[in-house]
């Protein structure tokens, strides 16, 4: 078995794996190690890391897993993420986990919260807020205090404090990671034949579930031997995949786009990874520095305001620029307010500026790809045709 | 075979008139007052603001003289007038998703022709958004998309949500900040209008005034029978205080004199007013969770009152503003006060707090238990209305049922499914009765 051959498989077997056996050995390894899950799109996972905590992303079960109890408590206008995540609470799947995080990503996980704070009383669970307004002296300081609030929660669930050093520690943790990632991701889009997105996100979803050190060697050594390993090139259309941010496509959705004659040079699948688009600060205060992060240079996705309308869609275009897209791919999870309101507004810059554009809705379950697969066909033949022209 | 006996066509039967309260005119009036108001406004050189119910900072707004449009008031009134379903389907057609919310969908699509508001005269673009993020993550979204469209000044107002269950300090004072930093100075360079705060405190204590006479009308229902209807009732009493009057004399006049009805008809022992006249014999006592259905807002009122449900409480009733657990308005402390305000609003609050609320809705009005009136456009009422539904019942003893429609979309209004299930479920109150008799019900005059 060659190199990338394991590391993929072992990827995989994470990513199947609903038990999250790898966050129970995680414990095991040390007794009275805690772990803590957080779902989409971004939490500040240093605070937890720096509590000596696993953070731990829960994005929902998949297309592996049946949703019987959490059918009950949602109507069928619910998109599936919160039903499958309340799915692996009632069988006992999220038992590892000593504590939720909910981020304001929108009013169905946001309700969540709620929700988990009644049906899981023995947990501790927390709603996070982060700023909508952008300036330090008030959206920054709201968010200094919320961190700082999350901060004395994780140390009292630590069992000791949580010091400006381990946090800058953790800080530092994380910037590698997120060095690794942002070094993937650039692999691809350089040669995305060599490092198809179905590998890709497998390696990053990893990220959930291990240790951020050891997540960050996992995707150093996927990209060597990924570059090991030559593999054919297809004459694919180039495209960005966006809308994705919070319940997940299965994975033989990202395949099937692929195997339509796509290259997926960016996308915002699992975004948690890559929100802080740089390196935090690890010298003085450190809320102070992922405020700043956070505020000044994050990602854009639909979940967070656009302060300025010439702002709308600007990180978009400047994702297909970078990445040399010949196209867009809007796939946003069904019922999914955030990407769905957001998704005209996209639209209309992308025709703006003549850079072509397909749409369709998914859910974490969806078994039929040959809709897809001859959606996503259709769209790399009309960019191979046309746009030469 | 006989000769067909020709179709002779009979004069159409007169509509029944419609019954009224006094302040139900009243409120008519000033809706349709403030609709022209806003359609003239910019050739009588007024600006225009837009925000939204919940989180609703009329009394700022008015200190910079802008005429005040609602967008969810617009399409709620487009809705009952039997206009929303083509704008949703234009907007629709115009490439936004059928899963996302109506009401959005509803003002786009009036945006789609012509901008005719729901009283037929036009509704100018708005000079302002004021983007009063709360309790409902749309809001962010439907605001970006008219600021896409127009090019709309836009100020945005992030208020946390209560994920704990409290106020904090530090929420408090992000409100504030953003109101100083962000929002007056916005509202003063589009309106012209130096921001003047003792004006604030003015408008506040009218807005005192009219609170404490709308909780007082509220809780009339506590009553047996109750005078008033708390949900479908309830959305005339609480026009005036949830969109463009709260803080005007206007409103003030208008609670004290619906107040004074009300009183009246608790101490005639009178039951609410419907459409169809005087509710005269109360069977059931309701608490409901959720918006009312816009479209078909009359045919599912008599259904309730047909049965003689009177809904005694409803949480709909609290979403531009939590009143009847002593939050008032206060002209001290006014921005801190307009901020509490927003943080307060029904939801914006979590989960165990909208329970513990409905409990105590359906001990303090002695309500037979819980209806849920699930919207499909509204995440945030509906995600995980399933759960209340279960806790409540659990908590209290008292039955509840679920029925689904919608806010402004007529294709999502089933009116044999939703009398189906409201039938069963008064039925199941009346089995549950007859193991327990404790509950008889009222007629007017009976002894008390």
């Amino acid at each position: 078995m060659s190199k990338l051959t394991e590391i993929v498989q072992r990827c995989e077997a994470l990513f199947e794996d609903l038990h999250f056996n790898a966050v129970k050995e995680w414990k095991a390894a040390v007794p009275g190690r805690k772990a803590v899950g957080y779902m989409p799109w971004y939490v500040p996972r240093e605070l937890i890391h720096a509590a000596g905590m696993l953070p731990v992303g829960i994005f929902g079960g998949g297309d592996q897993l049946e949703v019987i109890q959490g059918d009950a408590y949602y109507q069928s206008y619910i998109c599936r993420i919160p039903r499958s995540t309340i799915e692996l609470g009632l069988t006992g799947r999220l038992d590892c986990l000593d504590g939720m995080l909910f981020p304001s990503i929108c009013d169905v996980i946001r309700n969540l919260s709620g929700m988990w704070q009644i049906m899981f009383k023995d947990k501790y669970v927390r709603y996070f807020d982060v700023p909508q307004e952008y300036s330090d002296a008030v959206g920054g300081e709201f968010y200094v205090h919320e961190m700082q609030s999350l901060r004395e929660d994780l140390a009292k669930l630590a069992g000791r404090p949580v010091t400006d050093d381990d946090l800058r520690k953790s800080i530092a943790v994380y910037n590698e990671n997120s060095l690794a990632m942002r070094e993937l991701y650039a692999y691809r889009s350089a040669k995305p034949w060599q490092a198809p997105t179905s590998e890709v996100y497998l390696v990053s979803r990893a990220g959930n579930v291990l240790p951020p050190e050891v997540h960050t060697l996992l995707v150093r050594d996927y990209i060597a031997a990924a570059d090991a390993e030559p593999r054919p090139k297809r004459d694919n259309a180039r495209v960005v995949v966006t809308g994705a941010f919070c319940e997940q496509p299965p994975l033989g959705l990202i395949k099937s786009i692929e195997m339509a004659g796509c290259y997926i040079v960016d996308d915002d699948l699992i975004l948690v990874n890559r929100w802080l688009l740089d390196d935090v600060v690890t010298e003085g205060d450190p809320l102070l520095a992922l405020s700043q992060s956070f505020l000044h240079r994050s990602a854009s996705t639909a979940s967070k305001y656009d302060a300025k309308r010439e702002d709308k869609g600007k990180f978009l275009l400047d994702s297909v620029k970078k990445h040399a897209a010949e196209g867009v791919i809007f796939a946003a999870p069904s019922f999914c307010d955030p990407a769905l309101l957001e998704r005209p507004m996209l639209q209309e810059v992308l025709a703006k500026h003549k850079i072509p554009y397909t749409a369709f809705k998914y859910a974490e379950n969806t078994g039929q790809m040959a809709p897809i697969r001859e959606q996503a066909g259709t769209f790399a033949d009309s960019i191979k045709l046309w746009s030469a022209a | 075979m006989s000769t067909p006996t020709p179709q002779v066509a009979k004069p159409a039967a007169p509509k029944p008139k419609v019954q009224k309260e006094d302040a139900m005119m009243i409120q008519k009036e000033l809706i349709n007052r403030n609709y022209h108001e806003l359609a003239t406004a910019h050739q009588t050189g007024r600006k225009i603001s837009a925000t939204f119910v919940p989180g609703n900072l009329n009394e700022l707004l008015m200190c910079f003289d802008f005429a005040r449009s609602l967008p969810e008031t617009n399409q709620l009134q487009n809705g009952m007038r039997k206009k929303s379903g083509k704008f949703i389907m234009d907007a629709e057609r115009d490439g936004h998703s059928e899963d996302v919310c109506t009401y959005v969908k509803s003002d786009l699509g009036m945006m789609l022709n012509s901008e005719v508001g729901p009283t037929g005269e036009a509704l100018p673009k708005p000079d302002v958004l004021l983007l009063s993020y709360t309790g409902c993550f749309t809001f962010m979204k439907w605001f970006e998309l008219i600021r896409q469209k127009y090019g709309c000044e836009t100020t945005m107002l992030h208020v946390p949500y209560q994920g704990d269950g409290k106020i904090s300090p530090n929420m408090r004072d992000y409100v504030v900040k953003q109101l100083k930093e962000n929002v007056i100075p916005t509202l003063e360079r589009v309106s012209g209008v130096k921001f003047d705060i003792d004006r604030l405190r003015e408008y506040m204590k009218e807005s005192q005034k009219a609170e404490e006479d709308l909780v007082a009308v509220l809780q009339s229902a506590k009553n047996r029978p109750s005078p008033i209807d708390g949900y479908f009732g309830a959305v005339y009493y609480i026009g005036p205080i949830f969109t463009a009057f709260r803080g005007s004399s206007d409103a003030t006049t208008f609670y004290r004199t619906l107040r004074g009805e009300i009183e009246a008809r608790v101490r005639e022992k009178k039951g609410p007013m419907t459409p169809d006249g005087e509710l005269t014999e109360e069977k059931y006592r309701l608490v409901v969770e959720g918006p009312p259905n816009w479209t078909s807002f009359r045919e599912f009122w008599k259904m309730f009152y047909d049965e003689g449900a009177v809904v005694v409480a409803s949480t709909y009733a609290k979403v531009g503003g939590v009143y009847d657990f002593g939050f008032r308005h206060n002209p001290d402390r006014p921005l801190e006060s307009l901020a509490e305000y927003c943080l307060g609003c029904y939801t914006n609050l979590n989960f165990p707090q909208r329970i513990d609320m409905i409990c105590k809705y359906i001990e303090e009005y002695q309500a037979d238990g819980l209806l849920i009136n699930s919207i499909k456009s509204c995440n945030s009422f509906s995600a995980g209305q399933l759960l209340i539904l279960r806790e409540v019942e659990k908590r209290t003893g008292k039955p509840a049922a679920f029925i689904e429609t919608d806010l402004v979309d007529p294709r999502y209004f089933s009116a044999a499914n939703v009398k189906n299930r409201l039938e069963s479920y008064l039925q199941m109150i009346s089995q549950k009765r007859q193991a327990v008799p404790s509950a008889p019900s009222i007629v007017r005059g009976a002894a008390h």
